[in-house]
């Protein structure tokens, strides 16, 4: 089977984590820090980190334009924590100047499930991954408030959807990357091998 | 504590029981906070600037490294009160600092909410032998280290997140150079030893065998390694990683200069572009003054942070 080249916006946050999640599961990952760079990539990761931290990064080194530009053109995007508050339309309560990428119609809470201390492990079953729940990892997670008709909840976590696909983008409030199951990277893999 | 799977989870989602204070939930927010800065700040009004900048979480304390310096006396946990208004004025992590053995103050950050504990030499040590037992703790833990034996001991204890120690408050790069080298090339030694040697190495190291192992086959510390102690230039912070650290904390660097927001911003963008000079460049244009630093060969003994914790 092909690699396929996936890039992981670079920026800030567990970049490391995700390029061997990406490995592993058989794709070619690809560091992404410039807008020139986001050119050799076939789909996206971004990372968990600090969602206010990576928005203004991504704004002062020109990528936000072109973020928004290859998501809208159907790159293949997957983001984790803050990937999925990145990738979300809307947040329900942004800093002031926090901006995302967007692609996914729905609208997130940052920190919904609490400060650090309230940050939690649990199994987490969720469509489209076969073989049993995922270890969800959450860490200040945020959760999805509500989502528009396009976007489908594949996990809920005590009610609230935490893993979301619309088309060609995919996210979760929790950090597969964290742990040694890849399975989530893996349908992530097959996904830019469809977009192809 | 694993939940047993007995019971069919249900075809919409699971609710498995929650896990907090795990290993992985307390090492792995230190790796979210990877490729960023930590910045030290006394008040509401300095976190958000700090925020504004894209600090990756701040450090909520009454006086800087550079003030505790110049006051003298004794340096404690801050004021609770001052602890939560900067929590209730920033979205992103706060960190606070207890005295090094001082399980009660380390108690009181967790009860307030903290998101990591800085058991740290800039404040005077409450214990001389024995360090906070972390593994006790919801709330992780930072600690500082000067070698990778200490850096071991920490982790073995329950830290979930090292950092040089450098010499605070000094605005003097120079000792936080020296224990990123330190403990880089410890590690680096270690990975080279076969496994006999491991034992004797941990021996040397005054750390437990299964960390010393753990670090050999790894090449790196099983938690993530933060710079801290005299960054003051978006330089600074760039070299502090270039020499292996994974994120850089600022102390008086920021705030004791001539604009901090504008110097904020600066060592953000140098420490994703530390591998980048035409970048360190640009954000290194105009920032004003930079601190008074300390030359740290003129410091004496009894004043040296890094020498405090064991």
């Amino acid at each position: 089977m092909s690699e396929p080249t996936i890039g992981v916006l670079a920026l800030q946050g567990d970049v490391r984590e995700h390029l061997a999640a990406l490995a592993a599961a058989g794709a070619r990952p690809l560091q992404v820090r410039r807008p020139q760079e986001l050119e050799d990539v076939a789909g996206l990761v971004v990372p968990g980190g600090e969602s206010t931290t990576i928005s203004k990064l991504a704004t002062a080194f020109g990528l936000m334009a072109p973020l928004r530009e290859r998501v809208a053109g159907g790159m293949p995007a997957y983001g984790s924590c803050a990937g999925m508050i990145m990738l979300a339309d809307k947040i329900l309560d942004p800093r002031s100047g926090q901006e995302t990428v967007g692609g996914i119609d729905m609208i997130v809470r940052r920190n919904a499930f609490g400060r650090q201390n309230e940050s939690f492990e649990a199994a987490v079953e969720m469509a489209g991954v076969d073989g049993g729940p995922v270890e969800g990892v959450f860490i200040r997670a945020p959760w999805v408030e509500s989502t528009g008709a396009a976007t489908r909840t594949l996990a809920s976590y005590e009610g609230h959807p935490v893993a979301v696909r619309q088309g060609h983008l995919l996210a979760t409030a929790f950090h597969p990357e964290l742990t040694g199951d890849h399975r989530v990277h893996a349908l992530f893999t097959r996904m830019v091998r469809a977009a192809a | 504590m694993s939940t047993p799977s007995t019971t069919p989870a249900s075809s919409e989602s699971s609710a498995a029981r929650p896990e907090t204070g795990t290993a992985r939930v307390k090492r792995g927010m230190a790796e979210q906070l990877k490729g960023g800065v930590i910045m030290d700040v006394v008040t509401p009004e300095q976190a958000k600037i700090a925020e504004d900048s894209g600090a990756v979480a701040v450090m909520a304390l009454e006086r800087v490294p550079a003030d505790i310096r110049k006051d003298g006396g004794v340096a404690r946990m801050s004021d609770p009160d001052m602890i939560e208004g900067i929590i209730g004025a920033v979205s992103i992590p706060v960190m606070a600092k207890s005295r090094i053995g001082h399980l009660v103050e380390a108690q009181v950050l967790q009860a307030l909410g903290v998101d990591y504990i800085d058991e740290s030499e800039v404040l005077t040590p409450a214990d001389e032998v024995n360090h906070s037992d972390k593994f006790a703790f919801t709330t992780p833990f930072v600690c500082g280290a000067t070698n990778l034996g200490e850096a071991l001991r920490r982790i073995a204890e329950g830290a979930a997140m090292i950092r040089s120690k450098g010499e605070a408050g000094t605005g003097n790069v120079v000792e936080a150079v020296r224990h990123m080298r330190q403990i880089r090339s410890e590690i680096g030694k270690l990975t080279v030893l076969d496994g006999n040697e491991l034992y004797a190495a941990a021996k040397e190291l005054r750390a437990p065998y299964e960390l010393v192992r753990e670090v050999a086959v790894a090449g790196k510390l099983p938690v993530v390694l933060f710079s801290a102690g005299g960054v003051a230039t978006p330089a600074d912070a760039a070299l502090m990683r270039q020499l292996g650290a994974e994120g850089v904390f600022v102390g008086s660097g920021i705030f004791k200069s001539g604009d901090p927001a504008k110097r904020a911003a600066a060592i953000v963008k140098a420490t994703t572009f530390y591998d980048d000079p035409k970048i360190i460049a640009d954000a290194s244009r105009g920032l004003g003054e930079a601190m008074v630093g300390i030359n740290c060969d003129t410091l004496p003994e009894t004043e040296r942070y890094a020498s405090r914790g064991w």
